[in-house]
């Protein structure tokens, strides 16, 4: 007797506090913002190609969690989808595991293997071990000056240099004078290029910034020190998408009247483009580069195609965003597919 | 080797001796001798020593706004340096510290943003969630008696994949949506990570809520009957337990104190940058164990106190930002850091040897 009731009374409670959580979560609803407001139009359904299924790997040097690599993969994602293809995704930072994942694409005798070229030299003696296995490689995004020499069969990508020019080029048009490269993680060769392209293009001078990528505060910070330490600074260059809304934070707490322009692009960033507070954006299609690289083999699989021709890389960047035509790249954009 | 705070007998000291000779052992040293001994003088003395430094290297640090800047990137790292110190003084390590942050601070902006929410539900369920990751660390402790080094670096790489795909999972991207318009985000935008004005100087509220709890952890430390029991387990858990100290609830508790500061900052940088990137916060946790560390607290445990830290954290955010205010070339900026840091903790380790030799 009673320990039902001590039964029935802890499952009044029960229900009483499932009750309160309901209604505090209904009183609590958000009245702006939210998934709410996003929700509707759902993604175009393509059709689906009636060749064989093939297999494809696609190794790349994303670190864990980066926007843009999400792109390129949903990219892949989508043109695996549509040529029948099994698409096999793994990833590492470190160039040694990402010769060792090839390596395991290979054992998996998959039909091709698409590779990011981040450090060539690591990924040279396995990318031959695919070649004599007969397994077409493509490489994608970065890799642009080696990809001939290490025998991949196409190369779809933006050369990181090119970029930096057209950026240094257009921050010349803009009227800058003194601009500050951030470069958020240090080390990295296709970052130091972009710096290194606008360097040679840009005709006022140019700084490079080092700052800590896996820590926003600390990102901030520097950001803001660096104006504070140069007041005649008038565009903060970021290379990541992330970063342009932090510098343009830090510009706020600087006090200084420096502009924010970036590399690479993702859905806060066209909304900030749409508000002013950034200038402009580099693309380099991310999405583009996973497609054509699945695409790419598949073509060449199904009917011996070569993009590009075989001699030259297909290039998918630099396009600018700014605000004349941001208005056509947001809704891909919220997405996450630009 | 360092005087630090040791636990002080549970018993109650003895009557004071009258006065009489004393045969020279016991002599008492001079104030500021004893002074330098403690571990957070010498730190707050390497602190000083790089801030002159600077001051003097880098001209636009002498600026107001540039201290309120190298003040927000110290209490940053200070916040979390703090709970991490106690945990440390208390025997344990967290490597999960640094992940557990970007965890905090997903959680909060996934489940307002999903549900669409007022936030304040998100920072509430975002709390649980953080004591709760600082409760299983604490459990998985005591349950198994492993070291926390590997309880935690497990925990750390659980809170590292976990973050990416559940981001993954629920948002289809990895970083999360801008809940910057949603109900309630001013309110807690004011909480977390706003600034106010201090004589033309904008100071963000994140170094005042550093310096409140820093005095609530020296005081909690040094005057509660909880402190105590924090340098007992980290000396010697046994004799602790024989004493009578709940060695399970102390650990365990100390673990959600890392929990609740990983919580306190996950919510700062949520509401100051309105989305989180899942895969941030990797290497943090070295940062907060290296300002705990170079604050005087010992990796042994048993020894520290909480305002050592404080002077840690804040060497650290100088040497960070001076660099920059320097100008100096950033290809070497990594190197100087550790350089800096190295000749400060020396300066530290310097100082407590002349103040405590005979």
């Amino acid at each position: 007797m009673d320990r039902s009731s001590h039964t029935r009374s802890r499952r009044i409670a029960f229900v009483a506090v499932a009750a309160a959580a309901a209604l505090t979560l209904a009183g609590c609803s958000s009245g702006s913002g939210g998934k709410k407001s996003e929700e509707g139009g759902a993604d175009a359904s393509a059709g689906k190609a009636s060749t064989p299924r093939m297999k494809v790997a696609l190794v790349t040097h994303q670190a864990p969690g980066d926007t843009f690599w999400d792109i390129v993969r949903k990219g892949a994602e989508a043109a695996a989808a549509k040529d029948n293809v099994d698409l096999i995704y793994s990833n590492d930072p470190n160039a040694g595991t990402q010769a060792t994942l090839v390596q395991n694409a290979i054992d998996q005798k998959v039909d091709g293997i698409a590779v990011t070229l981040a450090k060539p030299d690591a990924l040279k003696a396995v990318i031959a071990k695919a070649n004599a296995a007969g397994i077409p490689v493509v490489g994608l995004n970065s890799g642009l000056s080696d990809w001939k020499e290490l025998g991949l069969l196409e190369f779809f990508g933006q050369d990181e240099s090119v970029a930096g020019e057209a950026f240094g080029k257009k921050l010349n048009e803009v009227g800058a004078k003194n601009a500050v490269c951030v470069i958020h993680e240090q080390g990295n060769v296709g970052l130091t290029q972009r710096c290194d392209g606008v360097k040679k293009t840009f005709e006022g001078e140019t700084q490079i910034l080092n700052v800590n990528g896996t820590d926003m505060p600390s990102v901030k910070s520097t950001i803001t020190a660096k104006l504070k330490q140069d007041s005649s600074i008038d565009y903060v260059v970021t290379l990541g998408a992330p970063f342009a809304p932090t510098a343009v934070q830090s510009v706020g707490d600087a006090g200084s009247e420096a502009k924010v322009a970036t590399f690479d692009l993702n859905k806060e960033l066209t909304k900030a483009i749409e508000a002013g507070d950034i200038e402009f954006a580099v693309d380099q299609q991310p999405y583009l580069q996973g497609y054509l690289a699945v695409d790419g083999l598949w073509l060449y699989e199904n009917n011996g195609n070569y993009s590009g021709g075989g001699e030259q890389p297909v290039l998918t960047g630099p396009a600018f965003v700014d605000k004349s035509n941001v208005d056509a790249v947001s809704e891909y954009a919220a997405k996450g597919t630009r | 080797m360092s005087m630090a705070q040791q636990a002080e007998p549970a018993v109650s000291p003895p009557p004071a001796p009258g006065p009489k000779q004393s045969d020279g052992r016991t002599v008492r040293r001079p104030l500021a001798l004893r002074l330098l001994a403690r571990p957070e003088v010498g730190v707050f003395l390497g602190a000083v020593a790089v801030m002159v430094f600077f001051l003097f290297a880098a001209p636009p640090v002498r600026d107001g706004g540039s201290m309120a800047n190298i003040l927000y990137q110290s209490s940053v790292i200070g916040i979390m340096a703090l709970p991490v110190a106690l945990l440390m003084i208390g025997g344990e390590f967290d490597l999960s510290a640094g992940v557990a942050v970007v965890t905090s601070a997903l959680t909060a902006s996934m489940l307002s943003y999903q549900l669409t929410l007022n936030v304040w539900m998100g920072v509430v369920v975002a709390l649980v969630v953080s004591l709760g990751i600082g409760a299983f660390n604490g459990w998985m402790l005591v349950k198994t008696g492993l070291p926390s080094f590997l309880v935690t670096l497990g925990t750390f790489l659980i809170l590292q994949g976990v973050n990416l795909a559940v981001t993954k999972l629920v948002t289809g991207n990895v970083a999360t949506d801008n809940i910057s318009d949603m109900d309630g985000f001013d309110q807690a935008k004011a909480l977390f990570a706003s600034s106010f004005d201090v004589a033309g100087v904008q100071v963000k509220i994140t170094v005042v809520w550093w310096l409140v709890f820093a005095a609530l952890a020296t005081w909690v430390l040094l005057r509660t009957k909880y402190g105590n029991w924090v340098f007992a387990v980290g000396g010697n858990k046994e004799s602790a337990r024989a004493v009578g100290v709940p060695v399970t609830f102390t650990k365990i508790s100390l673990f959600m104190l890392v929990g609740f500061g990983a919580w306190f900052v996950g919510m700062h940088n949520l509401f100051s940058f309105n989305t989180v990137q899942s895969g941030e916060g990797v290497g943090q946790e070295l940062i907060y164990i290296a300002a705990a560390v170079i604050g005087g607290c010992l990796l042994t445990g048993g020894a520290g106190s909480a305002i050592g830290p404080v002077f840690g954290a804040f060497m650290f955010g100088m040497v960070q930002q001076g660099i920059v205010y320097a100008g100096w070339n950033p290809d070497w900026f990594k190197a100087f850091l550790g350089v800096m840091l190295l000749g400060a903790v020396l300066i530290n380790l310097w100082v407590q040897r002349q103040a405590t030799r005979r």
